[in-house]
């Protein structure tokens, strides 16, 4: 029996969508509350489906619908979520309304430092309609249970981001959309090429996940197929050395768009990662362990140094986010428990953390109509609201403990360091240098918070107004969903924990519990 | 020697049962002036001192429950709250050692509370610096009171924070900025330190509990152990402005004076002290190397600090000079095991009086002397400010050892009990306790002394009530505390059941020879500064110095060795990296794109912007997709 939950949750927002698309023009208002209501139903819908999902049936993926699609190649629209969709599914529900809200003068127009106007190239009401669009490819691509689908979803959720770059943004914009567009197409090709791979190789007729557990034996064509859709990941997530489209993305995109593309359209690549790549190809995935782990932790550090020399908000934030994905790959590929839903609380808390930063430098940017840390000072003078909020989101940015980013961070180094999968110390290794980060990540924050906020207020800084009250509404719910996981992170990883343990177990790693704590047991 | 005693859980209810309400006073108290925020400027600091001291009521309270308790009962664990599952639990451990303290920072806080109503009564922002004194509070509690590392962790980067907030609370300085970002990544230099041992013990272990780390470390090999021992000894050093991280703790004088007295004075910076002294599990036995390292580390810092302390013209630096030294010598016991932890935490105990009482002296003549803070140009104030300067003097007495004050007892414990363990160390010790008598009666000579020397603006004045009754207060305590708790062992017994104690109890020697050596050195030190300083007439623009006086005014060349060692090769290799960055790889990326046919230009052509293109592209991209399958399924 199907469950008509995630079908209905992802109606909703396409519905709306068309609804908004179909707006006479000039209803701009109208077509930005239609937006934020329907993104609040999402919301409340997702919460009850989140809140019944301890209880609701199905061994590991619940809410399950499975319908046939294309049944001569035996491809079906299936979803449900297991725990750790269940929580990347929230994030985006949760991340939406906020970015509707935070966004609402975002489709006007980028105005510059010197006064000037960049237009955008299509209407206002176009890029709430995508927004909802969006939402829709995003709450189903972490929900496809059909690898197919999964595929679809991967690449058909571009196509609103392409646009909400490519016509919103900054002065830069179509380099960057492009930029962005070829990077993930070459990915997508190759996930392409492997999934067919996987759908001929494994003779089974169907593109279902939970029947293709364990469908490949042969280890050279496990590396292959593993390959392939490891790349396209890795380029999502991304990785270093292929992590470049990710800063000028950021950085040209609307602040809203930024949050929606780092905080989740990023986190399908190591949310790739954990389910295809470790469960399809589990020997594979062993034996690509250390060089995966060499470049996460190339990631981190190289991320947060490259961040420290930025000059550019957003693009320093960016490049913290690639220092974050490499710990999230890291946590993935330690292949431990504790590592493991680490990542998986890393990928949620670093939508939220991130997303506030975003949204606050985006606030300041807005203000001042320049993204350059130099064109600041002082703003904590005159808008210390705004300068409060900004502090806090730099603070999570840094995981300090007692805030949501630490526990996953401190899951991840410490799943990494006292992980037994390989047996010697190669892991402690990693763990101890991706520790150095807690160093570096001071420094790209603090630096950041004393050029902008602190110091003499610079004379264009002097004419800031503190936050509005829409701007609070925006940012209040972030800063406490940041603040109460970081004190109760139980009600996020009691419903990853188990996820994650059926994952070590389609991996092979035996008994989870005991891999992670060795010889002192 | 004999061991703590087993931690019990606490099932009756009493005040140890809320003991969290320590923590979650203040917490609220920051919470809504936070939240409030402007709106509570008029009441906002009667919040702040109302929650603090409702902090201490607690710990009062607290601390008479656990006294009514027999000895084996002294160590009540009491659970809070699942944290993170399967991994750590939160909880509280109120033991004779966090109780201490508690009552030390609950204690001596609410006193530089109250005083920061007359203090910063001209401040604008008043609210905003009570609501991170709150915040500081809370956080500093949670640090000693939580039963397991992570726990104590929070707390520790809390306080870090405070910290940061508070010396950087004149943040439109740039030179506050700049203090306040230090001192927060000097720290992370020691958290790493923290966090590997962390990671260490979890892998180990499976735990962070104190409890069961301590059950369990003595079945660790012995490398492990001192790899814990000396990672932990790294996170001290941070906090505690401990060699090699040192640096920040003089450029955070830049924070308001109650600051440096509640938190880089009396209890912040000693939270290394109480880290290595709650872990003595990975001290042990003593002289293995990981605890002679405290030991070392300690004298060296002892001695350091108080070169520093010498050539400082600045009173708050030269106080914070005397900080780092006097937390070497808590170190210095602390490296000496159960033998020395109850002297090093007794000096912990009276320094926090003592250099509390200081500090907002030092504060008072600031407030009176329009924020000056150079002593050149102080003289001849005990006239003008007389209960500053009787509490200041008496501060001075305690520190400098003088006989039968607080000081003298806890400081001359540690130096004993380190000539008996480490001749070499102790003897260090007895020479840094001379020198401490030299650069602190030079600060006495210079400021209440001689001839004014003052600014031609300058009227001193007395502080308002609000000031002085702290001051007195803390006198007190930096008068008899010493005696009370070491004459007759009285807190080496307390808090025998926290962290052990020797099998044979130590006696107060009165006429010991290091004892008499010291007394005799500083009674060298004063006077060869009542020469310089007292009898002479002090200049009023700083001389040029020896080598050895400018070495110590560079504060020993710390600041310029960071430099040259991490601030330049780390900024070259930013400046490498974002180059690379930006032409190397992406160089490489572009380069491809534009070779690969020439692309750049259809590029162009192919960004038509309009909807439709891009509308046919994916349909030929899903024509392309169904004719694989269609050839895949053919075969």
């Amino acid at each position: 029996m199907s469950s008509l939950w995630l079908p209905i949750l992802l109606a909703v927002p396409v519905l709306g969508a068309v609804v908004v698309a179909l707006l006479p023009k000039g209803a701009d208002q109208v077509a930005k509350q239609v937006t934020l209501a329907v993104s609040l139903v999402v919301l409340a819908l997702t919460l009850v489906m989140a809140f019944q999902f301890p209880s609701a049936k199905g061994d590991r993926f619940k809410f399950a619908a499975v319908y046939d699609w294309i049944p001569s190649f035996g491809v079906h629209f299936g979803v449900g979520v297991d725990g750790i969709a269940l929580v990347l599914v929230v994030l985006s529900a949760v991340l939406v309304p906020i970015v509707v809200l935070a966004s609402w003068h975002d489709a006007d127009g980028v105005r510059t430092a010197d006064g000037t106007l960049i237009t955008p190239k299509r209407s206002v009401k176009t890029y709430f309609s995508l927004l909802l669009v969006l939402e829709a490819m995003m709450i189903g691509v972490f929900a496809a249970t059909d690898i197919f689908l999964f595929y679809v979803f991967f690449e058909a959720m571009l196509i609103p981001m392409y646009f909400m770059i490519g016509s919103y943004g900054g002065a830069q914009r179509s380099y960057a959309a492009v930029k962005f567009l070829l990077y993930s197409l070459f990915g997508g090709l190759l996930m392409l090429v492997a999934v067919i791979g996987l759908y001929v190789v494994a003779g089974k007729s169907t593109f279902m996940f939970p029947e293709l557990v364990g469908a490949i034996q042969d280890p050279a064509t496990q590396k292959w197929l593993f390959a392939g859709f490891f790349i396209a990941f890795a380029i999502k997530a991304p990785l270093w050395p292929v992590h470049t489209w990710l800063p000028d993305a950021a950085a040209q995109a609307p602040a809203g768009a930024a949050v929606l593309l780092v905080g989740v359209l990023d986190k399908v690549g190591t949310f790739g990662m954990l389910r295809f790549c470790l469960e399809l190809f589990p020997d594979a995935a062993k034996a690509f362990t250390m060089p995966i782990v060499v470049l996460a932790v190339i990631s981190i550090i190289y991320g947060a140094i490259v961040a420290i020399g930025q000059s550019d908000m957003k693009r320093l934030i960016a490049y913290t986010s690639i220092s974050h994905f490499g710990f999230i790959v890291m946590g993935v590929f330690a292949m431990s428990q504790v590592a493991q839903s680490g990542a998986t609380l890393y990928m949620v808390n670093h939508g939220f953390a991130t997303g506030a930063l975003f949204l606050a430098a985006g606030f300041l940017i807005a203000r001042r109509g320049s993204p350059h840390i130099a064109d600041y000072g002082g703003a904590q003078k005159v808008a210390p609201l705004l300068a409060g909020f900004f502090l806090v989101a730099g603070l999570a940015g840094l995981s300090l403990p007692g805030l949501s980013s630490f526990v996953s961070e401190f899951m991840v180094m410490t799943g990494t360091y006292a992980s037994k999968a390989h047996g010697s110390g190669a892991l402690t290794v990693a763990a101890v240098v991706s520790a150095l980060a807690v160093i570096l990540a001071a420094v790209y924050i603090l630096w950041m918070v004393q050029r902008v906020l602190n110091g003499p207020t610079a004379e264009p800084v002097k004419a800031f107004k503190d936050l509005s009250a829409r701007e609070i509404v925006v940012l209040a719910p972030l800063v406490a969903l940041i603040i109460g996981f970081g004190f109760f992170p139980k009600p996020l990883l009691d419903v990853i924990n188990p996820a994650v343990n059926q994952t070590l177990v389609n991996v092979k790693v035996d008994n989870p519990a005991i891999a992670e704590k060795g010889a002192g047991q | 020697m004999e061991s703590p005693v087993e931690i019990v859980q606490h099932t009756a209810g009493g005040v140890i049962g809320v003991s969290w309400l320590m923590i979650a006073f203040p917490l609220l108290g920051a919470a809504i002036l936070l939240i409030l925020g402007r709106k509570t400027d008029r009441w906002g600091h009667l919040l702040g001192v109302a929650m603090s001291l409702a902090s201490f009521v607690v710990a009062v309270l607290a601390f008479f429950e656990l006294l009514g308790l027999s000895a084996e009962q002294r160590r009540q664990a009491v659970h809070l709250y699942e944290f993170i599952p399967g991994m750590a639990d939160m909880g509280l451990l109120i033991d004779p050692l966090s109780i201490s303290f508690a009552l030390l920072i609950t204690g001596v806080g609410s006193l530089i509370h109250i005083y920061s109503i007359g203090y910063m009564s001209h401040d604008p922002d008043r609210r905003r610096f009570f609501s991170y004194l709150n915040l500081f509070v809370a956080a500093m509690l949670l640090l000693v009171l939580a039963d397991n590392y992570l726990g104590l962790f929070i707390g520790w980067e809390g306080v870090g924070l405070a910290s940061y907030l508070l010396i950087g609370f004149w943040q439109f300085k740039p030179s506050a900025a700049v203090a306040a970002k230090k001192a927060f990544v000097v720290n992370r230099v020691g958290d790493f330190g923290l966090l590997v041992g962390m990671f260490i013990m979890w892998s180990a272990t499976g735990t962070f509990a104190f409890a069961e780390l301590s059950e369990k470390a003595g079945g660790l090999s012995q490398p492990m152990v001192t790899a814990i021992g000396l990672l932990l000894l790294l996170g001290a050093c941070g906090k505690s402005a401990q060699l090699p991280l040192q640096s920040w703790l003089l450029d955070a004088m830049e924070g308001p004076t109650p600051v440096s007295a509640l938190i880089h004075a009396a209890t912040m910076v000693t939270a290394g002290v109480y880290l290595v002294v709650r872990s003595g599990a990975f001290f042990f036995p003593e002289g293995s190397p990981q605890a002679l390292a405290v030991a070392i580390v300690g004298a060296a810092t002892l001695l350091a600090g108080a070169i520093i302390g010498c050539a400082k013209d600045d009173i708050k630096k030269g106080l914070a000079g005397s900080t780092m030294s006097q937390i070497g010598y808590m170190m210095l016991g602390a490296g000496l095991g159960p033998a020395g932890y109850a002297f090093a935490i007794g000096h912990l105990i009276t320094h926090g009086f003592f250099k509390a009482d200081m500090f907002l002296g030092a504060g008072s003549v600031m407030h009176g002397m329009n924020d000056e803070v150079d002593m050149r140009k102080y003289g001849a104030l005990r006239k003008y400010m007389p209960i500053t300067f009787v509490t200041f003097m008496v501060g001075y007495l305690a520190i400098i050892g003088f006989p039968l004050l607080s000081g003298y007892f806890t400081k001359d414990g540690i130096i004993e009990t380190a000539v008996e363990h480490n001749q070499v160390l102790g003897w260090l010790a007895v020479i840094g306790a001379g020198i401490t008598g030299f650069y602190m009666s030079r600060m006495i000579f210079m400021t209440f002394f001689g001839e004014k020397r003052w600014a031609e603006d300058a009227h001193p004045h007395e502080s308002p009530t609000v000031m002085t009754v702290p001051l007195i207060i803390l006198s007190i305590g930096s008068i008899f505390l010493g005696g009370y708790l070491i004459l007759s062992n009285r807190l080496m017994l307390w808090l025998a059941p926290a962290v052990g104690r020797p099998e044979e109890l130590p006696q107060f020697h009165f006429a010991s020879t290091p004892g008499l050596a010291t007394l005799a050195l500083v009674a060298v030190g004063a006077a060869y500064a009542w020469m310089k300083y007292g009898r002479a007439e002090v200049p009023a623009v700083q001389p040029r110095g020896s080598f050895l006086t400018t070495f110590a005014r560079r504060d020993l060349y710390g600041d310029a060795l960071n430099e040259s060692l991490f601030m330049r090769p780390g900024q070259w290799l930013t400046r490498i990296a974002v180059f690379f960055d930006n032409r190397g790889i992406d160089g490489v990326v572009n380069g491809l794109a534009a070779g690969i046919g020439g692309t750049s230009g259809r590029l162009r052509r192919i960004q038509t912007g309009f909807a439709r293109t891009y509308a046919l592209s994916i349909l030929i991209g899903a024509a392309l997709l169904t004719g694989a399958l269609l050839l895949v399924g053919n075969i």
